[in-house]
């Protein structure tokens, strides 16, 4: 193949890659923004969703779509009632101290992951897509009659690929929606911008923290139903995502979701395409580097507009 | 309306309000009084439940508040317009005063009655708070408590920093409120501005009561002023 249809090809796949990371890492953010918590168990609430997903997909019979289907309303919901439930046990008797939720968080991310290895054991299962089809793209050459397309071989995405884009796109919609034009997100943001006057004028910040926690889980558990078709679920999946989303928001200013969706966007393409070319490991490789030269550079993120 | 009672509260270990008692009356202004430093701000962040109660208790028509969680003790009509005014800087005029009239399910029409004391924020009522001049700051942190229909009002320091003519226009928005039966906490630093509201002062002293005046005892005899700034 030669090198452009090999570069549509990385493309789809970091476009797949950014689309999970956006929604995983927003939930990030969420966390980060609202609560000022550093949610180092977000990893893990990310495998939940996968293995939640294996769960629910095998005691469904029927139609592959109709256990997709279950788990996507199951996992993040389920997902989302522990971390609200880890919320309001373990982080808010914290009074959200940033440095003791760190711990507390990493102690939550050993609980959940061994929790999983004892029960669901240390094997990849796969769920199986909703529908796949093998999707053929064509490429144009130059012929002897002019511009030409043509089906080069190899290069092809599934339905199913394109759809987690589409899925993560009204999610993210979704979810700006939610912050802009609704009463609840409303009262997140004010809950944001200062606890103590938002407490002052009445608003349960307490049930809006656990309802943010739970969100963030939530947006994490759900990308990983849409990606456990690709991948398959295992009790060690969450480092990866953990790992990006922490780039991501980091460069995308800490919080901002703007920012963050950006920033997911462009670690995702480069990390599909420098994948794709030369090794997954330079791609994360080179991320943690971005990150670090942002963190002494532009210390509010690429995209933020001022410092956390 | 609204009685401290022998309140002791700090931060951390550090105690800053020491057996401090109040009381202020429905329709009436009480003035607190005192230095930098004193423990005002710190007694209105107790009132509000903001910083746990160490000793003593806080009534609100006898009904003590000092052990609710924080967001309730708003709940029971009282309107908070905080030091440096704390608005939510990056939501609207609108949004700010929706989070006001959200919290006691005011209706529309306490939003119209708001916003005629105010008509600056009508014309300013889509723009984030924090692109607002000072002084329409100040004016939307108080609609904003307003917007509670508060039975008790407090204000720190409402007019820091503001022009004659915009001190005048809060003066006469909380003269209102009192006439309507309000009850108001008012923490002022200057002393002409005390006087001119006040029906009574209290001083306040590192944490502790100092006296406790009628406003025209002290309009008489200026000596006492003097004695607590110790200018
Ligand atoms: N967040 C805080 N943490 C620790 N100490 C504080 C805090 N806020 C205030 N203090 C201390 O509590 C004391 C009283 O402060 P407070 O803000 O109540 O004074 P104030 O009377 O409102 O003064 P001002 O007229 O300057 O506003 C001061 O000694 C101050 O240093
Ligand atoms: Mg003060």
């Amino acid at each position: 193949m030669e090198l452009g249809p090999y570069l549509l090809l990385a493309t789809l796949e970091g476009a797949v890659t950014a689309a999970v990371l956006a929604l995983t890492a927003s939930g990030l953010a969420l966390v980060f923004g609202v609560m000022r918590v550093v949610n180092v168990a977000h990893g893990e609430f990310f495998m939940l969703g996968a293995v939640i997903a294996w769960w629910v997909a095998s005691h469904i019979g029927g139609a592959p779509v109709w256990g997709f289907t279950a788990a996507l309303v199951l996992a993040p919901l389920i997902v989302g009632a522990i971390a609200a439930a880890a919320d309001m046990t373990v982080l808010k008797r914290l009074d959200y101290d940033p440095e003791r939720t760190i711990v507390a968080t990493i102690g939550l991310l050993y609980i959940l992951q061994q929790a999983t290895l004892m029960t669901y054991g240390p094997d990849a299962r796969p769920v199986e897509p909703p529908f796949n089809q093998r999707l053929a793209l064509p490429w144009i050459e130059w012929t002897e009659t002019g511009l030409g397309l043509y089906w080069p071989w190899g290069l092809s995405t599934t339905s199913y690929k394109l759809a987690v884009i589409g899925a993560a796109v009204v999610v993210l919609l979704g979810i700006w929606a939610l912050m802009t034009r609704t009463r609840i997100g409303l009262l997140m943001r004010a809950t944001q911008l200062d606890r103590d006057m938002a407490l002052a004028f009445g608003i349960p910040v307490e049930r809006v923290y656990a309802l943010v926690f739970g969100l963030g889980a939530a947006l994490a558990a759900l990308a990983a139903v849409l990606i456990v078709p690709i991948q398959q679920a295992h009790y060690l999946m969450g480092h990866d995502p953990l790992l990006l989303s922490f780039i991501v928001v980091i460069i995308g200013g800490l919080g901002s979701l703007p920012g963050t969706i950006l920033a997911a966007i462009f670690i995702g393409l480069t990390d599909g395409i420098i994948s794709v070319f030369f090794s997954p490991t330079l791609a994360k490789i080179l991320a943690t580097l971005l990150v670090a030269l942002v963190l002494v550079f532009r210390p509010q993120g690429l995209f933020g507009t001022r410092a956390a | 309306m609204l009685e401290l009672d022998a309140i002791g509260t700090g931060y951390g270990k550090a105690q800053v309000l020491r057996d401090f008692s109040l009381s202020v009356n429905a329709g009436e202004i009480l003035c607190l009084f005192g230095r930098n430093g004193a423990g005002k701000t710190t007694a209105m962040k107790a009132i509000m439940g903001l910083l746990p109660l160490w000793s003593g208790d806080v009534r609100i028509d006898g009904e003590a508040v000092g052990a609710l969680p924080a967001h309730q003790v708003p709940l029971r009509g009282i309107g908070y317009i905080p030091q440096g005014r704390r608005l939510f800087t990056e939501l609207t005029v609108a949004q700010n005063l929706e989070i006001g009239l959200r919290a006691r399910n005011s209706g529309p029409e306490v939003l119209d009655e708001v916003l005629d004391l105010f008509p600056r924020l009508r014309e300013r009522y889509r723009q984030r708070a924090e692109t607002l001049s000072g002084g329409e700051q100040q004016m939307l942190a108080t609609a904003r408590a307003l917007c509670l229909r508060p039975k008790a009002l407090l204000l720190d320091e409402p007019t820091e920093g503001l022009q004659p003519s915009m001190i005048e226009a809060i003066r006469q928005v909380i003269l209102r409120m009192r006439d309507q039966g309000v009850a108001v906490l008012l923490v002022e630093q200057r002393v002409d501005a005390v006087l001119s509201v006040a029906d009574r002062v209290a001083f306040i002293e590192n944490g502790r009561n100092g006296e406790i005046l009628s406003a025209e005892a002290l309009r008489a005899d200026h000596t006492l002023v003097d004695r607590y700034v110790g200018i």
